[in-house]
């Protein structure tokens, strides 16, 4: 499932082969990348505690996957960069003054439950960095959801506070946050999802490299969009406000977790904009990004089956 | 005297009926977020094993071929329902936590397999000393579970707080979804520890399962 580009419906076909250049520390490396404007908001936003908490986890990651690696006496694959991006990504869905202890325990568990026990790279059926933090939402919720305010760049007069996330704002109290401060991150939410902006540039920057195809954040924010304007709801707001645009880009196009077809990555990402709109508007949490990738993640391997394309020659089955 | 031993030990670990036959996982998974509900969850059933077990094979000569399963399923509920009113009389808090799972120990696999599988075929004497050991081996596998759920949900073993006051509980342990995490880790801990103890001792082992009459020559699984 790994390497060459990612939009292709698969031909099998005689050879000779075209041989991809691209391995799987070169994908990685581009993905670390582009999630640099989003790593440089939170440390600009939150401080350095942010920087400790994205360095801890991406240790612990590599550290867990190299060790889980040696006790299932395989080789260790720690170089190819998909641990530390796991790692970096469990931490930029953190809150910033999440307890660093726990930080490592989600990203302890992210690698060795969420990816080496299905049989590491490749064969993980959900994102392992979604699974850990899962793991920490339902464990942990306070530490989950108690947000930092921004107030001012870090040694302002004021630092920070606490507050609610802006979908928080708008599910209790039904106060709307202006879209410039969505926009730009001078708002309270996770490490890496506060700034649509930076996002936006590691997202644009992966699709001008072809390592994501454009269905799957197109499909995902196109659905909420369009659902959140059919009920009434901004959905520019809801485009940008919480870890939709964090999971559009940089999830739910796990090239492991998402599926190989066409159809299919048009079926996957309206699932799971359905899903984010369904769980925002009528659930109980506020953000519903997660949960949503993680339960059509589980759907992929249906959805590739019945996308797949038939073989030369293949009669449709009657059914 | 020997035959009992490894009646006896069977159930304890070379097939503990959760880690290795991985029977019985409604209560496994349902009832072992504390030690002592795993713990009275084990002892019950061992009572049940050990009691149906005893008069299965005492009977079984006059129960008729054709209608053995609905025969056990009425023994077996009867000692299941002693229990059940037993634990709502002495134990009430706990009786009120297991709550409908003390009634369903009717329908664990682990019961109604051993009934089939043992009793009905071996002396009562043998019959005693294998479901003591399975019902031991359930009872040990559920207070694992209940151990390590306990600690790391509640920090507390047994009720007794255990970890400092900094520790954060996991509240996903008390969950369900910890009784999975919990099971899926012990489950793989357990094989690799049969796993190497088989390939340390190879040879002597298939050599040992061959004359005795190996679990799977007897069962009906």
């Amino acid at each position: 499932m790994m390497g060459g580009k990612t939009a292709v419906d698969t031909i099998v076909s005689s050879s000779p082969h075209l041989q991809s250049k691209e391995t799987i520390s070169g994908i990685m490396y581009t993905v670390l990348i582009a999630l640099i404007p989003a790593v440089l908001v939170s440390i600009y936003l939150f401080g350095m505690k942010s920087l400790y908490l994205m360095l801890a986890c991406s240790i612990f990651a590599v550290a867990t996957e190299g060790a889980v690696q040696k006790l299932r006496q395989k080789e260790v694959t720690i170089n190819d960069g998909s641990a530390l991006i796991t790692g970096l990504l469990l931490a930029l869905t953190l809150p910033p003054d999440f307890p660093m202890i726990l930080a490592i325990l989600g990203s302890v568990i992210a690698i060795a439950i969420g990816k080496q026990a299905y049989g590491g790279l490749g064969h993980n059926p959900f994102n392992p960095a979604l699974v850990g933090r899962a793991f920490l939402v339902i464990s942990f919720p306070v530490e989950m959801t108690t947000w930092t305010k921004w107030v001012g760049p870090v040694g302002a007069a004021i630092d920070t506070q606490t507050g609610a996330t802006p979908l928080n704002w708008m599910k209790t109290e039904g106060i709307m946050t202006d879209y410039s401060a969505l926009f730009w991150g001078n708002i309270s939410g996770s490490l890496g999802e506060v700034s649509a902006f930076a996002i936006l540039l590691g997202g644009l920057y992966l699709l001008y490299k072809g390592y994501i195809d454009w269905r799957i954040p197109l499909s995902v924010l196109g659905s909420v969009a369009l659902l959140a304007f059919l009920v009434g709801e901004d959905p520019l707001f809801h485009l940008l406000a919480g870890g939709l645009m964090l999971g559009a880009f940089f999830m739910a196009t796990d090239m492991v977790t998402s599926p190989i077809t066409k159809l299919g990555r048009w079926i996957f990402g309206l699932t799971i904009g359905f899903l984010v709109w369904l769980f925002r508007i009528y659930g109980g949490y506020p953000e519903g990004v997660m949960f949503a990738i993680l339960l059509v993640n589980m759907a992929v391997p249906l959805i590739d089956r019945y996308t797949a394309p038939r073989i030369l020659g293949e009669v449709k089955a009657r059914g | 005297m020997v035959r009992m031993w490894t009646d006896l030990l069977r159930g304890l670990w070379g097939e503990h009926p959760i880690f290795r036959l991985v029977l019985g996982m409604c209560p496994a998974l349902a009832v072992t977020n504390t030690a002592i509900n795993g713990m009275t969850m084990g002892l019950a059933t061992t009572f049940v094993l050990v009691t149906s077990g005893t008069i299965i094979s005492l009977l079984k000569h006059f129960i008729p071929q054709r209608v053995r399963i609905p025969s056990y399923i009425v023994i077996i509920a009867t000692f299941v329902t002693a229990a059940d009113y037993t634990l709502n009389a002495f134990w009430h808090d706990i009786h009120g936590v297991l709550g409908l799972f003390v009634p369903l120990i009717i329908v664990n696999c682990l019961i109604l397999g051993r009934a089939e599988a043992f009793s009905s075929k071996n002396t009562v004497k043998r019959t005693i000393f294998d479901s003591l050991g399975y019902g031991i081996g359930f009872t040990w596998g559920l207070v694992l579970l209940g151990v390590i759920r306990e600690v790391l949900g509640f920090g507390s073993i047994f009720g007794m707080q255990v970890m400092p006051d900094t520790f954060y509980n996991w509240t996903i342990m008390v969950l369900p979804s910890g009784a999975f995490l919990t099971l899926g880790v012990l489950l793989g801990l357990y094989n690799m520890l049969i796993q190497r103890a088989e390939s340390k001792n190879k040879v002597l082992h298939t050599v040992k399962t061959a004359s005795e009459g190996a679990f799977t020559d007897e069962s009906v699984y």
